[in-house]
């Protein structure tokens, strides 16, 4: 994929364009639908596998956007790591949707709905209505422009969230076995 | 433009990403579990990484930096997933629920 060329005229299906624009459609519907699993299906394994089918989506989303390196950290960490501790949790917890509606009352969906439906309007309006300007790229976004900024202008950011992820694992451990009988 | 050109838009990642938040918004205001609950928000952080990667890839002049945010989002959110997990355990142990309505001290 060229970075900076945007195309003017209609690709035929069968050129490289084509099948490009093709491939881009069916991995938008995966994550569309992906996350309508997610946040819809009545079971909670259900929606752990619609999430993971979602960032699949997301990681070749990533890939479109020129950024090989961030589209594999997405199916690690995600994909490999995120939702396996959610479908860990939900083994765990065993947490069986027992009673359909309780004291939010049959209302909640349909008002769900609706302020879910006003945010995405007014994000799309607002998508739609502005003018982004177009700046000149500096450098090309590669993996290994991506270290070289981690380890120089980032090294600070990069150590600390280092330090934030080291407090979350400790933090963790110590949270799941505080109340453990035996 | 065509369909199939899409990709090469900045407009359609940036509704993709508005759909995503909003499917995670609904889903934050309807699930009645906590599990539930962060599956939402794992959602509405991915749509929030999606519009990074877009306007990085269409107008940021240097295209690292928004790369490096996601990694940090990530980094964010997968400490937010294991500390939330740790804690819907720990509830569960208490509670022996996740669920959102039964976990109230006090009669009301």
């Amino acid at each position: 994929m060229n970075p900076s060329m945007p195309i003017t005229e209609a690709p035929g299906l069968f050129t490289a364009d084509g099948l490009t624009g093709l491939i881009f459609l069916v991995m938008m519907a995966v994550t569309l639908i992906g996350g309508l699993i997610a946040c819809c299906a009545e079971r909670l394994v259900r929606a752990v596998a619609g999430l993971m089918v979602c960032f699949v989506g997301v990681a070749s989303l990533y890939y479109f956007l020129n950024s090989p390196f961030v589209a594999m950290m997405q199916m690690l960490i995600y994909v490999g790591a995120v939702c396996i501790t959610i479908a860990f949790a939900i083994m765990l917890a065993a947490p069986e949707e027992s009673k359909k509606n309780g004291p939010a009352g049959p209302l909640s969906g349909p008002l769900g709905f609706i302020t879910a439906g006003i945010v995405t309007f007014g994000l799309i309006v607002m998508a739609l209505n502005t003018k982004f300007p177009i700046l000149a790229k500096v450098n090309q976004g590669t993996a290994k422009e991506i270290g070289i900024q981690l380890l120089t202008q980032y090294s600070m950011v990069f150590e600390l969230i280092s330090i934030v992820l080291l407090i979350a694992i400790i933090g963790a451990l110590v949270l799941a076995r505080a109340g453990r009988s035996k | 433009m065509s369909t199939l050109s899409l990709y090469n838009n900045l407009n359609t990642f940036l509704y993709l990403a508005a759909l995503l938040f909003g499917m995670g918004v609904y889903g934050l205001v309807t699930r009645r579990t906590l599990i539930g609950m962060l599956i939402s928000a794992e959602l509405i952080l991915a749509a929030a990484s999606i519009n990074f990667m877009a306007f990085n890839r269409f107008t940021a002049p240097d295209p690292t930096v928004g790369q490096i945010f996601t990694l940090f989002i990530m980094a964010i959110a997968a400490a937010e997933a294991a500390i939330g997990l740790s804690i819907v355990l720990a509830v569960y142990r208490n509670y022996k629920s996740i669920d959102t309505e039964d976990l109230v001290e006090l009669q009301g």
